[in-house]
């Protein structure tokens, strides 16, 4: 990973290296914890991407503007205070809005506190660089790791559920792949996931090294 | 080592406890701050999700009222300062009548504890319904109790009668191995979810066997759905 040294100019490549050359998910392989446990449905996926999401956004603001006060020796003291206050946060939240996402979603929106993307983030990027960028940085993260959830979310509930998004999918002769909603599942989807995009990756490597290869034996 | 001795600066402990200080100040206020304005929300979101599941499993029931059983005998709930009794909602149909009386009841199932809300209805002395509250069943297999067809249909009539001697149930409620229910006080088990069936009628059993001759014991006071308030 290819960190900016210096303040990075904000750019379309800062949004958009969450979503791809960075993505938490399918790249960097971060917070895995929740990967794994809430995805059995889509709902569960989107709900904990987003509060993800806004716990990303909402402590790499606050880190970025208190970066210069900070002193290194408690920064990670410092950074886990904001983290877990905005965790407390949405915990709330998400009961104001609905009990049943609540009970779904259990102890894992508590133990966004420790996911390591989000402190990653905060470490490696909130507090060396300003404000701009760290904000358009965390959507893009943010949405990267949002969307991962649901790739893994989305085909767990069709296989596992026979439904997307509750809305059934099959007559009632499917017959559901239960494990497909249950932990192997994660796993079993999380590495096809894998294996698609670095096969893709792999592919274009190759292809952008032939044209390479095609262009130095023209000269 | 002979490193050169980097002297920390003195001063290096006011910024930290300054730092410290101003992140947990702002982090209690936010804290405060949102509980505060979810509270109402979440109470609400409670009250309501009480009352989904308790029309749902007294049928014909528009309003309700909450009793709690204490040393004295039945009293509406809040009126009494010890709430460690049992609770009891009591459902009205729209003519004021009293349509049945729903419980909580636990016990362990496969994997945590389920918890159910229940209705016992006094004029047939059954069981009318279940309501799955809270459960950890493995999905697709011990979940079924909350939404398989054949399994409900052993609570529309479930004999729950109080024995003469008003202590207990005449009939333990049991469960069976899936299609051999032949009283109307078995269970039909669904077949693969063995021990969350099983567990569902324990904890029916356990609950009723002591919620039925209360209930029917106290059923004029349960009967008025003004209560003793004038």
């Amino acid at each position: 990973m290819s960190l900016p040294a210096r303040h990075e100019t904000v750019s379309a490549d800062t949004f958009l290296r969450g979503l791809w050359q960075e993505n938490p998910v399918f790249v960097m392989l971060l917070g895995m914890c929740p990967v794994l446990a809430v995805t059995n449905s889509a709902i569960n996926a989107l709900a904990m991407g987003l509060a993800t999401t806004f716990v990303l956004l909402c402590s790499s603001t606050l880190v970025s503007l208190l970066r210069k006060q900070i002193p290194k020796q408690v920064r990670i003291a410092t950074y886990i205070i904001i983290i877990a206050t905005f965790v407390t946060m949405v915990d709330y939240a998400i009961q104001a809005i609905s009990l049943e996402l609540y009970n779904a979603l259990g102890a894992f929106i508590q133990l966004i506190v420790v996911n390591c993307m989000i402190l990653g983030r905060a470490e490696a990027y909130a507090s060396k660089q300003r404000l701009g960028a760290t904000v358009i940085n965390g959507l893009g993260m943010g949405a990267g790791f949002t969307i991962a959830l649901l790739c893994l979310g989305a085909v767990r509930e069709v296989l596992g559920a026979g439904s997307l998004f509750g809305v059934q999918l099959f007559s009632d002769n499917f017959q559901p792949w239960v494990v497909m909603i249950l932990p192997p599942g994660g796993f079993f989807v999380l590495g096809a996931w894998l294996l698609v995009f670095a096969g893709y990756r792999q592919r274009r490597e190759r292809r952008l090294t032939e044209q390479a290869e095609v262009t130095a034996d023209g000269r | 080592m002979n490193q050169p001795a980097t002297a920390v600066p003195a001063t290096l402990t006011v910024p930290m406890l300054r730092t410290l200080g101003l992140v947990a100040a702002l982090s209690g206020f936010l804290v405060v701050l949102a509980h505060h304005l979810s509270l109402p929300l979440i109470e609400e979101n409670k009250r309501i999700a009480i009352e989904r599941a308790l029309f749902k499993v007294i049928p014909g029931a528009v309003t309700r009222r909450d009793f709690q059983l204490t040393a004295a005998g039945i009293e509406p709930f809040g009126e009494a300062p010890a709430a460690t009794g049992m609770h009891l909602y009591a459902g009205y149909d729209t003519d004021g009548r009293l349509a049945g009386v729903a419980l909580e009841a636990a016990a362990q199932g496969y994997q945590d504890v389920i918890r159910i809300l229940y209705s016992y209805d006094p004029a047939c002395e059954c069981i009318r319904g279940i309501q799955v509250l809270k459960m950890a069943e493995t999905p697709g297999i011990g979940d079924k109790i909350a939404r398989d067809p054949g399994f409900l249909e052993n609570f529309k009539a479930l004999d729950a009668r109080v024995d003469a001697a008003g202590s207990g149930l005449e009939h333990a409620i049991v469960s069976v191995k899936s299609g051999s229910k032949t009283k109307p006080w078995q269970i039909d088990a669904i077949s693969g979810a063995t021990i969350s069936s099983k567990a569902v009628a324990r904890m029916l059993n356990d609950s009723a066997r002591q919620a039925a001759p209360v209930i029917m014991r106290y059923l004029d006071v349960l009967q008025r759905p003004d209560g003793d308030t004038p």
